[in-house]
């Protein structure tokens, strides 16, 4: 997958060929494994420094599970992470703490990811508190500079989540999130819970403060014009793989002429911005299938419109068709 | 913002409610009002007994034996009568509550403690400590406390310790089990999450995340435990495996009363009222107190 | 068509909630129609009203402190909100019925998918036996569910999501509604899955003729199944025109806003626009527009006076100062 991409410097996070594979057991004394479910299968990216990595699918398709992994909230089953060309797998306390400070997440749903019971500057300064000598002054100062910074008052420091608006709480995780002076922040939807009025303001929030402080972003979204507007790159994700993936210049390339079927569905899928803008609408039929049991083959052959003789039974290669642009499907070989 | 809209949590405001909800609002107050009443009462009893009581009650006076109550044919020297030794029926009541009060808050205090702190930790690491622990709540839960307490008793000879010692051995199971569900919940919440994520230690997440979010569980248990530990401490008492006399304890006065219903009834009676009493006004501001805690009915 | 009387004709509909902290003006002067076979979309965000309104045209409203405080539903020239309790019994779900967000909210888990969509029939047309079934099994078939017969004694929980959502649209269709209210029916699907149900539900719409209410934030869905938007905010309707002419020529500052924040998948857009501010807080609302805090086009008298829906042009209307003459 990354033969042809272009390394100009060291990532700041690569991702070998991330597994993470959960047991199904059997019985109740002497549990047996009797069945894997392969939620990530053999994902590889990389993140290059400022800029943002979106991985794009349906739910099931594993890019949870990746982000998860990335946070360190999950063991992987194989593959490596590295964090500046070093393996993560192999951090020591001192350096995974300093992996700690270096990722940090802004999460989906701004109602669940804060304390209830913490007023906001407890809620920001807590990374601080947790992992800094700092003294409660400098804490203090430096909470109020994160809070201008995502466009809150020094006023609200006082009050409780459940006193802003759902906007106004993900301002307050993106500050948190800042905290440590992270380099790469994960993104888990950090849009999709709130007004459309409002997402634009979080959007252009998030840009900004990636273009002032030079910070990578691996986003987690599903909506594809989000996805447009946010990454430099981006990876399709189906059952725990990675079906097609794009940056830099070849990304216009990946929207404008999508290879991979289930990309096509995506791309249709995806409601107009206008009503005229009908394209060929390809519509699948049924639903992604468990990970417990991935069709053989290519995963997607059962719902493809353009399954051939081969996906049913070979896995299909990753196949470069562009510079940075790659795909895995039988179509292309 | 928009809490209040399409949510069933709306309170209604004073000046528009129509009459029928008004008197809904009334009851309400007096849903808490009259139990905390009561239960005042009891408080301020128990701590000014020796001011308020009539008389010392373990003063006897075989003169004055099985008077009725004043209302009832008696002398007003003795408002609720006198027992078969002459001691007056009131006073004992109460510095009856005395014994009821501080057996039920150290009780509560005890289990309230350990039983949280286990279902805490039960809830947060899950794995074998959590079927361990409840494997050992399960055992716990079915043994009849009554049973154990006896032979605790027995064992180590009645006593104000060992009454407590036996209800509280039995009484942190039902506080561990509920804390551990609502661990269980709040494991899984995205702040918790974060909280690892910024490095927070698992003893951090315990105490500054998880903690103050159960509180309010806790709350509504220990208020709803008042009238339990009350009514097992009565039959302890009742049962002579109790505080042992002289001390007045309503149980053990309702055990003395016990052969003379028919003739001197009043002996019983009111220790048992006051049993009775305590432990609704216990109940009713429990029911209050999860209603107006009850995370649905007010803003989240 | 203009002879003939509308399906749906809203006047001046209020709803209000009586909260301890002031009165809440929900839905606060609604008024908008639809014909027969038509899909009209009311889109807004949070504290827009658009739940409300379609709560409140099957006088669902939350209860306590909800109320409908004013105007006329007026179906097939029927006002509802006259009618008693046990009448307005009779349209849900044989009239009118609705579809909700969540479906495995809307599905009771402990019964077969087959009693579910029996159930308003066994109400509304006293079925049973083998009519009742065949109703069932067409009702499943309209939502284009594969194998209806065998999946009548599945429960909730073993189908999909996108099937259960679709078996909810089936409770909803079995009586042959004149009026189906869908808010927001696809939030909780996937993208293909919201593209299949989408498409089931217009497959559906030309089979029966039903009319259609889709309730929504997001311009895309609205663009696909609609003819006609109503767009509100802060209780009141701030535009209604046809889809085409709502995306092409928006009047209302707070349309053009939304659908200039709304990023594209055609093209790269290199900075999105944004509205400022924060959603309506809907206590004790300033007198004057409602948007103008937010409205980068305001002026005095946008503060002063509210103003009524303006007409742009033929079918198109906007509630603001700036439009129209």
């Amino acid at each position: 997958m990354l033969e042809g991409w272009r390394v100009t410097e060291t990532p700041i996070l690569e991702a070998r060929n991330l597994k993470k594979h959960y047991p199904v057991t059997h019985g109740l004394v002497m549990q047996k494994t009797v069945a894997w479910v392969r939620a990530v299968d053999g994902v590889s990216f990389a993140i290059r420094p400022g800029e943002t990595l979106s991985l794009v699918g349906e739910s099931g398709a594993g890019k949870t599970t990746v982000a998860k992994a990335v946070l360190l909230l999950e063991e992987l089953s194989g593959g490596e992470l590295l964090f500046d060309g070093k393996d993560v797998g192999h951090f020591g306390r001192a350096e995974l703490k300093d992996y700690r400070s270096n990722v940090q997440a802004v999460f989906q749903d701004p109602w669940g990811s804060m304390n209830p019971r913490m007023r906001v500057k407890s809620i920001i300064a807590e990374p601080l508190v947790v992992n800094t000598t700092m003294t409660k002054q400098e804490i203090t100062s430096k909470v109020l500079e994160l809070m201008a910074q995502v466009g809150l008052r020094p006023d609200q420091a006082e009050l409780y989540p459940h006193e802003f608006s759902g906007g106004q709480r993900q301002r307050i995780a993106v500050a948190r999130a800042l905290a440590l002076n992270p380099r790469l922040v994960v993104l888990d939807e950090p849009v999709s819970a709130l007004d459309v009025s409002i997402r634009a303001q979080i959007m252009n929030l998030l840009k900004d403060i990636q273009t002032q402080y030079g910070l990578s972003y691996l986003m987690i979204a599903h909506n594809l014009a989000t996805v447009r507007y946010m990454s430099h790159a981006v990876a399709i994700m189906y059952l725990g793989e990675v079906v097609e993936y794009a940056d830099g210049d070849d990304l216009d390339d990946l929207f404008a002429n999508p290879r991979h079927p289930y990309t096509r569905a995506l791309m249709s899928a995806a409601l107009p911005t206008h009503p005229d803008d009908r394209t060929d609408e390809v519509v699948l039929s049924g639903e992604m299938p468990s990970p417990l049991n991935p069709p053989a083959g290519c995963h997607f052959h059962p719902r493809c419109p353009a399954a051939m003789d081969i996906c049913r039974k070979v896995a299909p290669r990753v196949i470069q068709v562009g510079d940075s642009h790659t795909v895995s499907c039988h179509l292309y070989d | 913002m928009d809490v209040a809209l399409g949510r069933p949590e709306i309170l209604v405001d004073v000046g528009e409610r129509r009459r029928a909800a008004r008197r809904w609002d009334v009851f309400l107050q007096l849903n808490f009002l009259i139990p905390a009443t009561v239960l005042l009462i009891m408080v301020i009893g128990a701590i000014f007994a020796p001011q308020i009581a009539p008389y010392d009650p373990l003063q006897t006076s075989l003169s004055a034996r099985l008077q009725p109550p004043a209302f009832a044919g008696g002398t007003d020297a003795h408002l609720l009568g006198t027992d078969k030794l002459g001691r007056d029926v009131l006073s004992r009541i109460i510095y009856g509550a005395r014994v009821s009060l501080s057996v039920s808050l150290l009780v509560i205090l005890i289990t309230g403690t350990i039983g949280t702190a286990l279902g805490i930790v039960s809830g947060y690491f899950g794995g074998w400590l959590d079927g361990l622990l409840m494997r050992v709540t399960d055992i716990s839960l079915a043994f009849p406390a009554i049973l154990i307490a006896l032979l605790l008793a027995v064992t180590l000879g009645p006593s104000f310790t060992t009454v407590v010692l036996a209800i509280s051995l039995l009484g942190w199971a039902g506080y561990a089990r509920l804390i551990r569900g609502e661990v269980l919940k709040l494991r899984n919440a995205d702040f918790v999450l974060q909280a690892r994520i910024i490095g927070c230690s698992p003893l951090r997440i315990m105490l500054t995340h998880v903690f103050p979010n159960v509180i309010n569980p806790m709350l509504i248990l220990a208020t709803l435990s008042v009238g339990l530990v009350i009514l097992i401490e009565s039959a302890l008492s009742y049962l002579g495996a109790g505080i042992p006399p002289p001390t007045p304890t309503w149980g053990s006065m309702v055990s003395d009363g016990r052969g003379l219903i028919d003739t001197a009834w009043w002996i019983s009676f009111f220790p048992g009222l006051a049993i009775g009493l305590v432990v609704l006004s216990g109940n009713f501001l429990g029911d209050w107190l999860r209603d107006r805690l009850d995370p649905r009915l007010r803003q989240i | 068509m203009a002879a003939a009387q509308p399906l749906l004709q809203v006047e001046d509909l209020r709803t209000y909630f009586f909260t301890r902290r002031g009165v809440v003006k929900a839905v606060d002067g609604v008024s908008f129609s639809l014909e027969a076979g038509e899909t009209l979309g009311i889109v807004g965000e949070s504290g827009s009203g658009k739940t409300m309104t379609s709560l409140s045209l099957l006088r669902l409203i939350p209860q306590p402190g909800g109320k409908i405080v004013g105007g006329k539903v007026l179906f097939d020239g029927v006002d509802l909100l006259q009618l008693s309790e046990s009448e307005m019994r009779d349209y849900r779900g044989s009239k009118i019925s609705m579809i909700l967000q969540d479906p495995m909210a809307s599905l009771n888990p402990v019964y077969t998918v087959g009693e579910q969509v029996a159930e308003p029939l066994r109400q509304h047309q006293h079925l049973s036996g083998k009519a009742l079934w065949d109703q069932v099994t067409e009702a499943l078939r309209l939502l284009r569910i594969p194998s209806p017969r065998e999946r009548l004694q599945n429960y909730p929980h073993q189908m999909s999501g996108g099937m259960r959502q679709r078996v909810v649209g089936g409770i909803a269709v079995s009586c042959l509604p004149k009026l189906i209210i869908a808010d927001e029916p696809t939030t909780a699907l996937d993208a293909t899955i919201q593209a299949q149900y989408l498409a089931h539900l217009k497959d559906l719409q030309r089979e029966t003729n039903v009319a259609m209410i889709f309730v929504s934030h997001d311009f895309g869905i609205v663009g696909r199944m609609c003819d006609r938007v109503a767009v509100m905010y802060a209780g009141k309707i701030v535009e209604t025109a046809s889809v085409r002419d709502l995306f092409d020529n928006p009047q209302h500052p707070y349309t053009i806003g939304l659908v200039n924040s709304v990023p594209r998948l055609d093209r790269k857009v290199e900075r999105l626009a944004s509205i400022e501010g924060q959603p309506p807080q809907l206590l004790n609302l300033p007198p004057g527009c409602r948007f103008a805090p937010r409205c980068y086009a305001v002026f005095d008298r946008c503060h002063l006076e509210e103003p009524p829906e303006m007409s742009a042009s033929d079918d198109h209307s906007a509630a603001c100062w700036r439009v129209g003459a």
